[in-house]
């Protein structure tokens, strides 16, 4: 069952992402360049994203637990450190010079594009390698 | 490279995304991470962990599959950016998820709809970061 939840919600956020823009690495950078081909419309996404997660996810978090798990898996950090400002900083730089975010290429590999495929897998190998060496660097540095 | 300005597609797409978050977190009570769940398919921590992930990112995986089946939907990508730019701007963001813990749509949309101080600060910083690389890269080297 969890399985099947799963696979449904993976096909929902795959067709919200293909139909919003966000896998086509053009839309997204002319959504950065407000100064040259500036594209408005991620905004758009981003806002629709939001508004429906905000007002869902306070309905959901008032139930004692959700359907098919015995707990919420909320987040617990709350600590604002250099590894979240420097990775963050890092992702956007990576995103500005591809043009795709995980969430936009990983559903478009199911078109079979090249530049995805290629993409993906830098990415795939960007993580193993950063969670090696996450294991290495303290936390509290 | 001009592209058109889509707000009723965009918004829809956007509500699908968040729609995904909000049932993923009614029924596994999971964040919808796309950083999350490749990470957890791809450096695998418990049984139990891993095969949702997985059958998420099938799910991701077959949408654009079932849309050009069902209703003959492509979607288009465009890259502007050369493939030495995928490979490296790949080996980039996936050492700054990783460190950052999260993206667009972990951060972006499910962590600043809890209004979580990390994922406000993280989105500002990532938006930003790609901003200053997007006109770098188009206006200063390319300019």
């Amino acid at each position: 069952m969890r399985l099947i939840f799963g696979y449904l919600i993976g096909l929902v956020f795959g067709t919200g992402i293909l139909i919003s823009g966000m896998a086509n690495p053009a839309k997204v950078l002319n959504f950065f360049d407000v100064f040259g081909t500036w594209d408005p419309s991620l905004a758009f996404v981003m806002g629709g994203a939001l508004v429906v997660t905000f007002i869902g996810y306070r309905l959901v978090l008032k139930q004692p637990s959700p359907l098919a798990d015995s707990k919420f898996h909320l987040p617990t950090k709350s600590d604002i450190d250099a590894r979240l400002i420097a990775g963050s900083a890092t992702f956007g730089v990576g995103w500005g010079i591809a043009g795709f975010c995980p969430g936009g290429a990983l559903p478009a590999l199911g078109t079979g594009n090249t530049s995805v495929m290629i993409f993906v897998a830098a990415l795939v190998v960007g993580i193993w390698v950063a969670t090696w060496a996450g294991r290495r660097i303290p936390v509290t540095a | 490279m001009e592209t058109s300005f889509t707000p009723l597609m965009s918004l829809a797409g956007g509500a699908l995304i968040g729609l995904s978050a909000v049932l993923l977190m009614a029924t596994l009570g999971r964040i919808m991470g796309a950083t999350g769940v490749l990470t957890g398919v791809i450096v695998p921590y418990t049984r139990s962990d891993w095969s949702w992930r997985v059958a998420v990112l099938a799910g991701m995986v077959s949408a654009p599959v079932l849309a050009a089946l069902v209703t003959g939907f492509r979607p288009e990508i465009t890259v502007p950016g050369t493939p030495l730019m995928l490979v490296v701007g790949g080996l980039i963001v996936g050492v700054g998820v990783t460190f950052g813990a999260g993206c667009t749509s972990g951060h972006g949309v499910c962590g600043n709809a809890r209004l979580s101080p990390r994922s406000l600060v993280a989105t500002g910083v990532f938006m930003v970061a790609t901003a200053v690389t997007v006109f770098i890269i188009r206006h200063v080297i390319g300019g």
